[in-house]
Formats: C-alpha cells, structure tokens, sequence
C-alpha cells in the first residue's frame, strides 16, 4: 500500500502534489516549465489576482459578460413587458387622459431592473463559475495552504494529470526552487 | 516605491510625493495590520462608542413604537407639509449612501488607485445609510405593515402599482441600490474573509468567516472570473448611482410645486449626494484612522483627495443654488419668485441663510492646500458640510410646501421630539451598524491592498522570456 504512486504513504489516496513559492515571479515562471513540460492539470493560487499568472494558465475570456448580458436584458426586457401588461391589460387606468402604454415612465423601472438582472447575474454567475460555495476542498488539508490567502503563491499539479508521477512530478516541483512541495490528501 | 507612484502619477497632482501607502509594506505585512483590527482583543473604547450608539437604536425602538401606538400624528406632519422629516431624512441618508458605490465603482474605472483604502469602508457605510434611508417611507406610508403594497405582487384585489408615479420610480431605484450595493459590497469581502478564515485560531470564528467565504482559494481560475465580475459590477453601479438620486430627485421636479418643479433637479441632487457621501466618509475615516493605527495606509494623501472631490462637488451645488435663483427670476413667474424671495426672508430664512453658509461658503476653505492636509480642519469642513446637506433638504421641503400658490392653503411646520427621536434613533442604527462592522470584517480590502505593495507588481527581469501565452 505504501508503494502505491497514488496515495500518500498514510494510505490516503491523493489528489496532488502542491509546491509553495515566496514569490510571484517563482510561481509564473513554474507554471510556464509546467505547461512547457507538458503538465496540463494545473491550479495556481495566490492571495491577490495576478494577471500574468491567469494568462499563463490559459484563461483568455470568461463567460461570464455573456451571462451578465442575457441578466440585462432578462431584467429590462422582463420589468418593460410588465409594466405593459399591468398598466395596458390588467389594470387600465385613465391617469389625466395620459396614454395606457406611457412608455416614457416606464423606463425608470426597466433601467433599474436590467442594472438589477445583469448585478446579480454578475455575482451568482461568478459563484458558479468558479464552482462556489465549496466548503470543502482537498487543498485545505494541506496546513501551509492556509498562507495562499496571506503571502504564499502556490502551485498544484492534480494527479489526473497525465503525466503526474507521485515522485517524478515531486523532483520536477523541487527543481523549479519551490521552498516546500507537500502532498494533498484526499 | 517607484512604480507605484509611477501608477498613480499624474493624477495627484502637487500631492504625487506622498505615496498612497506608506514604503516597506509587503502582502504580510498589510494582511497582518488589517486583519489585526478583527482579530485583535475588543479595545475599550469600542464597547463606549458602540454602547453610545446601543443607547440611540434604544430612541429609535421606542420612536418606532410609539408611532405606531399613536400613527403617525405624532410627528410635526400635517397638511400642508405632509412631507416633512421622513422626507427630509430619507434624502439625507440615501445622499451619503452615495459616497460607497461612487469611490468603489465609478473610481475603479478611472484607475484612481487610492479607492483601495477607501472602499469597503465607503461601501458598508453606504449600506447602512441606504438601511437607514430605508425606515422613513416604510413608516411615513402610515401603516408600515402594508408598505409591501409598493411593490407589484399578485393580489386578491387585482391590483397593480402606478408605474407612472415616480414614488414607484424610487421604489425600484432605492431596492435595487441597496441589493446591488450589498451584493458589491459582499463580492469585495469575500477573498478577505477567506483571509480571516485562515487566520482564524478559534473554531466558531473559522466556521463563521468559512461559512461566509464559501470555500474560496484563490486559483487562477477564480480570480479570472471574480475580476471580470467585479469590473462588470463597476460597470452596472456607475449608471445606478447617478440615477438612483436622479429618479429621488424626481420625486420632487415632477411635482409642480415652486421650488421642486425644475430641470437642474436631478443634476444638482446627484452631486449633493455625492457631496453629502464623501462629508460622510471623512467625518468617519478621519478618527478610524487614528483609532486603529491604520494611517499607513489612509494617508494624508487620501484625505487631500477626498477633499478636492468634495470642493469641486460643493461647487456643483453652489451652482444649483444659484440656478435656483436665476430660474426664479428669468422665468418672471410670480410664484417661482415669490418662493425664492420668501427662502431668503421667510420664517425658514435663518436654515437658508445657514445652508449657504454650510455647503456655499465654508467650503471654500478646501482652496488651502492647508486645509486639505490637516485632518481636523478637514474634519470640522466635513461636518458643517453633514449639516448643510441636511438643511437644504429641510429647505427644499419645507419652504416650498408651507407657502404654495394659493395663500389660503398656506401653513407652517415644526418637528415634534418624536420627529427628532427617529431621526437621531437612525443616526444611532448607523453608528451601531458601523461598529460591528469594524469589529467583525476588515475595513479595507486586505487583498487589493496586497495588489498595492510594490512587491505585488510582476519584475519582469525575472520573468523573462516570451510568456507562453496560455492556450494559444
């Protein structure tokens, strides 16, 4: 059991191997020898967004302004054809002889309602992109890891990874001068 | 130091030596002073500040209660000012909880890199003033427990709201501020409580800030879609936060009154808010600074900046003020100028002639660059301006409501101590709000003030090389 290349010498299986790097810079150039190396399961952390890093690991563009966009129009689409239809059809009221359709007023509330759909498609579409709420995460048995919100810059290499080797992967993390590689349970 | 004056250079202008944050800081170093105001022992003169406010949320229950006991007869409103403190009050509040939303989003996409400080404080007291503005029309509506009638839900009597009315206009524009707000608001905080979460040593605290992070790591593909959101919510608040005092200031301009019925309205309220918003943010950060150590990083730079935005936006309403004036007169219609005549010399002369005095003239003083750089001046400039802005809405209101067009319907108003009970009770909510708030969550984004230390921008001489460029 110990011998296994896919658990850790406890037993536990493994998720991945997770080297830690004191600088910015240290966690660019490892993912880029990563990616050169032919490592495609890759995840780097870091406590503030670094672009360079985001590019490195091939995230062009989110889907997420698409989103946003369909919220938009969702919500002004949606508050106009009910104010139509509450003012037109449901509830006609003669207002100072003002026309049923008085579109004019009826752009405040659609105004406030695309800037309503598209806010909330932004936050909620955020979250499920990225896969959140996820209380828990293999990452966080890892007790350095707590530091990724704090100064520490860390790369993880997931055992689906093709090439992964629980050793071979270990001595490619050691030699890109990461100042600890440790394993990740499951 | 060099790039990040280099970043922000140019736009301080004389004040471009100052750094925004003061040299040697790296990421740990301002995570550990930040998150050290939450995690560290209660100071003392916490439980005093927050037992002061405890005591005026205590006015503002008992305020509440007996208005509704009694209806709302308790208060100095009756016809001809139906409107008057609740009004009054809700303006005011919803105007400093303009100041959030403009520094956090209209700011982020000038670049102005000095929001940072400023931000999430800015936000969380934009909510509780939107919390606060909130209370009035609730209660003014006279029985509170159907002010769900607002909005447009399926009844059993088939009714529908006047979509043509603009209280249902700010209906709309006040609910969806406050939602945007607090969903920007919580976007921002939710990489810091990750950070507490972390640093927590006590399990309640973990589970709490955990609960509240939502199993947030910070991998690369978080933050691609977080900045994208956050940018996009910049976007969608910058257009909401001029509008939300435009449709408030609509209340009043579509009404045909003298005095309300003009087209500088909108305009002229949403630079007030402003004005009224960043009077606010001074008034507060000016002691916080001090209290908790945090000078570092709120400099006398951000200060001076502040100040510049509530000059020029003091101008901005001194303008409308005179625009009142010159629409009163060139118009040559009698009513107009006889409510511009009777602003000056009517029984409200003396708010008037202190309005002016507060938001037209002792603002001037910000044209020092003395008065810029010392904080307690800064502070009592604020302050008159927090008085002032709540007297032109006195003004606003109330002039023009006692003496209208017909003079057999004219009247007059004086609050009663339950109208100041309430309003006081929410000056206590607020302070309340904003102590817990600076005792639980951080009050400056701990993660973009990481991105500020001059260690956080890539050397490229280390990372040399064409950069694979992802998936292409």
């Amino acid at each position: 059991m110990s011998l296994s290349p896919l658990a850790t010498d406890s037993g536990a299986p493994l998720y991945g191997l997770m080297a830690e790097f004191e600088s910015p810079e240290g966690l660019l150039l490892a993912c880029r020898k990563a990616r050169e190396t032919g490592y495609s399961e890759l995840d780097a952390y870091t406590p503030y967004p670094v672009e360079e890093i985001i590019h490195e690991l091939g995230y062009q563009r989110s889907k997420l302004p698409l989103l946003v966009l369909l919220g938009g129009l969702a919500g002004g689409i949606g508050a106009f054809a009910f104010q139509y239809w509450a003012s037109v059809i449901a509830y006609p009221l003669n207002i100072g002889g003002r026309p049923l359709n008085s579109w004019q007023a009826f752009i405040i509330p659609t105004f406030e309602c695309t800037i309503l759909g598209a806010a909330v498609v932004a936050v909620f579409g955020m979250f499920f992109l990225n896969g959140l709420p996820m209380p828990h995460h293999p990452v966080f048995n890892v007790p350095r890891f707590a530091l990724a919100s704090r100064d520490r810059y860390f790369l993880v290499i997931k055992i689906k990874d093709e090439l992964f080797d629980r050793h071979g992967t270990r001595t490619f993390l050691e030699g890109l001068e990461a100042s600890e590689v440790s394993e990740i349970e499951y | 130091m060099a790039t990040l004056e280099g970043r922000a250079g140019g736009k301080g202008g004389g004040n471009a030596e100052i750094p925004f944050i003061a040299p040697g800081h790296t990421p740990a170093s301002v995570t550990e002073a930040i998150s050290e105001v939450v995690t560290q022992k209660t100071p003392k003169w916490w439980y005093a500040g927050f037992g002061v406010a405890f005591l005026l949320v205590n006015v503002l229950l008992m305020s509440i209660t007996w208005l509704l006991v009694k209806g709302t007869g308790v208060w100095g409103n009756n016809v001809p000012v139906a409107w008057a403190f609740p009004i009054i009050n809700f303006v005011w509040w919803i105007g400093i909880g303009h100041a959030g939303t403009l520094i956090s989003a209209i700011l982020l996409l000038l670049r102005q890199d000095w929001r940072t400080s400023i931000n999430r404080f800015a936000e969380a007291m934009t909510l509780f003033a939107v919390a606060c503005a909130g209370i009035y029309p609730i209660l003014h509506v006279g029985r509170p427990w159907l002010a769900y009638w607002l909005t447009p839900y399926p009844n059993t009597m088939g009714l529908w709201p006047q979509f043509r009315s603009p209280l249902v206009w700010d209906v709309f524009a006040v609910t969806t501020y406050a939602i945007v707000s607090a969903l920007f608001w919580y976007t921002g905080l939710i990489p810091d409580l990750a950070t507490l979460r972390d640093r927590s040593t006590n399990r309640f605290a973990q589970v709490v800030y955990g609960f509240g992070a939502m199993g947030w790591r910070g991998t690369a593909k978080h933050w691609h879609n977080y900045e994208t959101a956050y940018l996009l919510l910049a976007g969608l608040a910058t257009p909401l936060v001029i509008s939300v005092h435009t449709v408030v200031s609509f209340d009043f301009s579509v009404a045909q009154l003298p005095g309300w019925h003009a087209t500088i309205f909108p305009p002229y309220f949403v630079a007030g808010a402003i004005f009224a918003g960043f009077a606010m943010v001074l008034t507060l950060t000016i002691p916080l600074r001090s209290l908790f150590n945090l000078k570092d990083f709120i400099t006398d730079r951000h200060l001076a900046n502040m100040a510049k935005i509530l000059l020029l936006t003091g101008l901005i309403v001194l303008y409308g003020y005179i625009m009142e004036g010159f629409f009163a007169w060139f118009s040559g219609h009698h009513d107009e100028g006889f409510m511009m005549w009777n602003r000056i010399t009517g029984p409200y002369r003396y708010q008037w002639w202190a309005l002016i005095l507060c938001n037209g003239l002792i603002p001037q003083l910000l044209w020092l660059r003395k008065v810029r750089h010392t904080p307690w001046m800064l502070f009592l400039v604020a302050m008159v301006v927090n008085v002032g802005m709540w007297l032109e809405r006195f003004v606003i209101i109330v002039t023009s409501l006692t003496r209208d067009f017909l003079v057999s319907s004219w009247g007059s108003f004086s609050p009663t101590i339950w109208d100041w009970g309430l309003f006081v009770g929410t000056i206590g909510l607020f302070m309340a709000l904003l102590f817990l708030f600076l005792r639980f969550l951080p009050m400056i984004s701990i993660f973009e003030m990481r991105t500020m230390v001059p260690e956080a921008k890539l050397d490229r001489s280390k990372t040399a090389g064409e950069p694979s460029q992802g998936a292409s």
